[in-house]
């Protein structure tokens, strides 16, 4: 992938991600924050590329390091927004 | 194109990132916002499958060990945290994420200059990463210590501080070039780590408890530029387009957080809420204007009334109080009262937290008022009860172009016929200035904890 067109990807998701939260709820405000948190786990997927790969010792370890954190990350992230907004279900 | 394992992976992220779009245009509103969650939770498992499949990888055994005990820490932290303690929880995911995205960042950017492939855009993008990243992850980190109160800090280290932020940021800069000009040289790599370290919690360390809200939607937007970066190293186009749209909702946070203040994002990041009192003495304010209530008496008053408001602040909160008024609503809406709930956008310590703790204590979503649909109500509004609140309830915005608040958003509850406040002594709120309400002629200060006067009030409910 060429640096303008990973820019590009980057410019269109900026401009598709404020369009789609602008008009976002109060209420929902901290779901939301949780939630989009998780998705910014996203680097697992980097960091799974880098711990399986055949490399050297010290960058196995960053990466394993970092598969963890991310994980942390995103199963925390997702399942706690999830435990939030059943609350906001649950009323009579 | 046609090589299996990678056009299979690119066709998965491209469903997952359609998943991201779809989970987040969920999560924005109130009736798709489970479905939604788990839209981006689908998105987020297939992206792992499908990278499972790469044939890069070639152990999986450290893959599955870091899974398996990252999912556990995560699974027990989320199903144990307090409602409460959510802005802590968020700011240390955050800092996680951030920190992996320096990790993958530091370890690519090594694998690169061993095989001999580290062109200009690969290391600008390594060193953008491993500085939002660092800044990101010691960030969240001393967010997360301030917001559990591990950590005290005192105001007129700010100053230094912030001299001490600026160079950070310039060293920064300058190690990104030495990086660039000597990529071979490992070194420029982890001073850049460590500055950018030092620098995120340099920048969270002077930052006010009014000013959280702020900060966590911020460090919340960086932790998705931080992974966009990343993808930018690995040329991966989902990290790239997932980590825009976090970037892109958390600042669009972060604006509507700065708004509700009147503050600037400079100015939060900056400067300091003008020095405590603005000048003003609280005697002159407060002096023989006081009145003081009972539990009994206000009960009187909310049996006359036909409509109550509640203005609830993070005070309300560290005194456990949500349940006890929630059953001080219950006995009111059994009366035939008209009650509903108040909510300054500010009044957590993060974006919405006051509508989830409210909605942890079984109070309806729909009862919850934003503050301005609430504000020109208060004209019909009998009695307004002001728990754990008060800047955000100060007039002096409205009335005092000296004051530090001045052009704050505000609840304008001086406007009810009578406002109750419950409060504990008159100390000032985060920014440290005399409230001119407590001492207007309408308002009735009921002194103590703000459970404890909740349940007394609604005792005394049953006895009118």
């Amino acid at each position: 992938m060429t640096f303008l067109l990973a820019l590009t990807l980057f410019v269109l998701a900026l401009f598709l991600g404020i369009e789609l939260i602008t008009k976002v709820p109060p209420t929902l405000h901290t779901p939301l924050m949780s939630g989009s948190n998780a998705i910014s786990g996203i680097s697992l997927i980097g960091a799974l590329l880098t711990a399986g790969g055949d490399h050297a010792t010290l960058t196995t370890v960053l990466a394993f390091v970092a598969v963890v954190l991310a994980t942390i990350n995103v199963v925390g992230g997702f399942l706690v927004t999830h435990r939030m907004l059943g609350m906001f279900s649950k009323r009579r | 194109m046609g090589d299996g394992p990678a056009t299979l992976a690119q066709a998965g992220y491209l469903v997952a990132a359609v998943l991201f779009v779809l989970g987040l245009k969920g999560l924005a509103r109130p009736r798709t916002a489970v479905r939604g969650n788990l839209l981006g939770a689908s998105g987020m498992l297939l992206a792992v499958v499908v990278t499972l499949a790469d044939r890069a990888i070639v152990d999986y055994g450290v893959i599955a060990l870091g899974l398996v005990v990252g999912a556990a820490i995560g699974v027990v932290a989320a199903t144990r945290v307090q409602m409460t303690g959510m802005p802590e929880l968020v700011a240390l995911f955050n800092g996680f994420g951030g920190g992996a995205s320096v990790l993958v960042g530091a370890a690519s950017f090594l694998v690169a200059v061993d095989e001999g492939t580290e062109t200009v855009d690969l290391v600008v993008a390594a060193a953008l990463t491993v500085a939002i990243g660092a800044v990101t992850f010691t960030g969240s980190v001393v967010a997360f210590t301030k917001l559990r109160e591990l950590m005290a800090f005192h105001p007129q280290q700010g100053k230094l501080v912030r001299v001490a932020n600026l160079i950070g940021v310039g060293a920064v800069v300058a190690l990104g070039l030495a990086l660039l000009a000597q990529p071979s040289n490992e070194l420029w790599l982890w001073l850049l780590i460590a500055v950018g370290l030092v620098l995120g919690a340099a920048f969270v360390l002077p930052i006010g408890g009014a000013d959280m809200p702020v900060v966590i939607a911020l460090l919340n937007s960086m932790s998705g530029l931080a992974a966009a970066a990343t993808g930018f190293v690995l040329s991966n186009s989902l990290l790239i387009i997932a980590g825009s749209l976090v970037g892109a909702s958390g600042l669009i946070l972060t604006r509507i957080m700065c708004v509700a203040m009147n503050r600037s994002l400079v100015d939060v990041l900056f400067t300091q809420l003008a020095a405590a009192g603005g000048g003003l003495d609280p005697d002159d304010i407060y002096g023989g204007r006081i009145k003081s209530t009972s539990p009994e008496e206000v009960a009187l008053m909310l049996d006359d009334a036909d409509r109550v408001v509640v203005v609830p602040g993070y005070g309300m909160a560290v005194a456990q109080a949500q349940h006890a008024v929630r059953d001080l609503t219950r006995s009111l809406e059994d009366r035939g009262t008209e009650v509903v709930f108040a909510i300054h956008p500010v009044a957590g310590r993060m974006p919405g937290h006051m509508n989830v703790l409210l909605a942890e204590a079984d109070i309806p979503y729909g009862q919850l008022v934003e503050m301005d649909d609430a504000n020109p109500t208060f004209a019909r509004t009998d009695v307004a009860i002001v728990i754990g609140a008060n800047d955000v309830v100060n007039p002096a915005a409205r009335t005092d172009p000296d004051s530090p608040i001045a052009g704050m958003p505000i609840i304008d509850v001086d406007q009810a016929r009578t406002v109750v406040v419950v409060k504990r002594s008159l100390s000032p709120g985060f920014a440290g200035i005399p409230n001119p309400l407590f001492a207007a002629d309408n308002t009735v200060m009921l002194f103590g904890d703000g459970r404890d006067a909740v349940v007394d009030i609604t005792k005394a409910m049953a006895d009118v």
